[in-house]
Formats: C-alpha cells, structure tokens, sequence
C-alpha cells in the first residue's frame, strides 16, 4: 500500500496524471456549468418569496461551498506534507490556494450582491459573513507566508502550518447560521435531510455545484504541472516533461 | 418569460447580471493565469536545464 501511496505523490506520476485529467475536468465543467447557468437563469421557476432575485443561488452557493472545499484540500495536502514530508502535497496546497482565494471573493461578492436587494444592505457584520471573510485572510495569509522566505522549503512549512492551523475556521463558516443568530439563511443543500428545495430548481444547482468542482480540478491540474515543475527544475524526467 | 422579463429578472437586473458575470470573470481569470503560470513554469525549466547542459560541456 505503501509503495501504491508514494508512487502516486511522485512528481513525475502527478505530473503526467494532472496533464491528462484537465482536459476532461474542463470540458464536463463546461457542460455542467453551461447547463446549470441556462437551467438557473431560464428555466427555473422565480422563488415565491425572493422572485427573481433568488437565482444569483445559483453562482453564490457553489462558490461558498467551494471555497471551503478548497480550503479543506489545501489543509489535508499541507497536513501530509508535514507528516509525510512529500512535497507534492505542498505543491497541491500552493496550487490550492489562490483558487480557493477567488472562490472565496466569488462568493463574498455574489452574497453583498444578493443581500442588498433582500436585506438592505451589501454588508452586515454577521456570523456567517465575517467567518467567510476570515476564510480569505487566511488564504491570503497562506500565500503571502508562503513566498515571505528565502528558502522556499521553509516557506513551504510555514505555510502548510497555518494553513493546517486555519482548518478550524471552516466548520465555523458552515454552522455559524446554526450556532449564532445570523441574517443569513440556513443550510439548502449541504445538510443532514433532504435538500428544501423543489427539483425543479435543485438540478440545476447540483449541476452548477459540479461544474465548479470540476473546474477547480481543471485549474489545480493546470497550476500543479506548474508548481512541480517550479519545484523540479533540475530533474531529469522535466526535459521530457516539458516537450509534450 | 418573455425577452423582455428575462433581461428585466423582475426588477432584480442589476443584481443577477453582474452576479453572473463576475463569476464568469472570475472563472476565466482562474483559467488565464493558471495557463500563464504552468507556461512560464515551462521556460523557467527549460532555461535551467539548458543551464545545467551547458555547465556539464
């Protein structure tokens, strides 16, 4: 199992893995997305309460879960980096970290946007909000420390430290509408029970949710070719790597 | 839904748009500079062996 596991961290395997998966990541993203951005914008019905104004849903929740997915990657890779001491789990969480950053103003943007016309106002100081905006100093925080040393091994460790550390913000994202008194609405989809939603409007959520994860594997493929490479400059197997 | 609806989202136009389309901003960025930082990884490796190639001579 062991041998399985270590094959599977080499730079070279990930390398070649990661080249032939963005391709496919990309093209069922973009039919996913195609899908759900149609379905979303044209063919679900308009909510009873919120009319309209509810299929921005459909761009902010994806982004919201999928800045805590990313978040939760980048954790799990920096954590085996630590422990294993295998670099391609740095060169996962680099790769992470400015993607999950952009999910995160993804949703931050999309959520003001959505709450000026439901609650009057672009931005509250509630639980749920300022947990998703501690979220994006800590992929800040995750990149700036990374490229802070000299040496970029040190860098690595520290980074993969606080990313490791900052894991703990993400259950305080999620049950934060559960645990305080928030403006925001309780969990949709990812919850314990069925989804409170019709089909009707859930496919095409489900869709878009898909595609993002989709794509975030699509651009963490694009940008880990890049960060191995950066990390494996010197290697003999990157000369044949780099003319395909 | 009429053309006109759709383009009006009941009222709610200049909230929906630009949600969509910053996220579809967003996803190109995402794109963009992940295919620019993986292209310029590639000259950087490429500048190095040729480099080592050459103090090896």
């Amino acid at each position: 199992m062991w041998t399985w596991f270590y094959k599977l961290a080499s730079p070279p395997y990930v390398y070649g893995a990661a080249a032939a998966l963005a391709p496919w990541f990309l093209g069922f993203a973009a039919l996913a997305i195609g899908y759900g951005s149609i379905a979303g914008l044209a063919i679900a019905p308009p909510d009873y309460q919120q009319g309209e104004a509810f299929r921005m849903i459909y761009v902010h929740v994806p982004s919201a879960i999928m800045s805590l997915t990313t978040y939760t990657v980048m954790a799990v890779a920096s954590g085996i980096a630590l422990i294993w001491r295998i670099k391609v789990g740095h060169a996962v969480a680099a790769a992470s970290a400015p993607i999950g950053a952009s999910f995160t103003i993804l949703a931050l943007v999309t959520g003001s946007l959505w709450g000026r016309p439901m609650w009057g106002t672009y931005w509250a100081w509630d639980p749920r909000l300022t947990s998703e905006l501690i979220l994006l100093f800590l992929y800040v925080g995750v990149m700036s420390l990374r490229s802070a040393f000299e040496d970029p091994a040190r860098g690595d460790r520290a980074a993969a430290l606080l990313a490791v550390v900052g894991v703990v913000n993400v259950p305080i994202v999620h049950f934060s509408v559960v645990w305080w008194n928030s403006l925001h609405q309780g969990a949709t989809i990812v919850k314990l029970g069925a989804p409170s939603m019709p089909g009707s409007m859930l496919w095409p959520l489900l869709s878009m949710w898909l595609g993002f994860m989709l794509f975030y594997g699509a651009v963490l493929c694009v940008r880990l070719q890049g960060e191995v490479l950066n990390r494996e400059r010197q290697a003999s197997w990157v000369r044949e790597a780099i003319k395909s | 839904m009429t053309g006109g609806d759709f383009w009006s989202m009941g009222g709610y136009a200049r909230f929906v748009w630009p949600c969509f389309g910053f996220a579809y901003a967003v996803l190109g960025w995402n794109l963009w500079s992940a295919w620019r930082q993986r292209t310029a990884a590639k000259i950087r490796a490429a500048r190095a062996l040729a480099m080592a190639a050459s103090e090896a001579r």
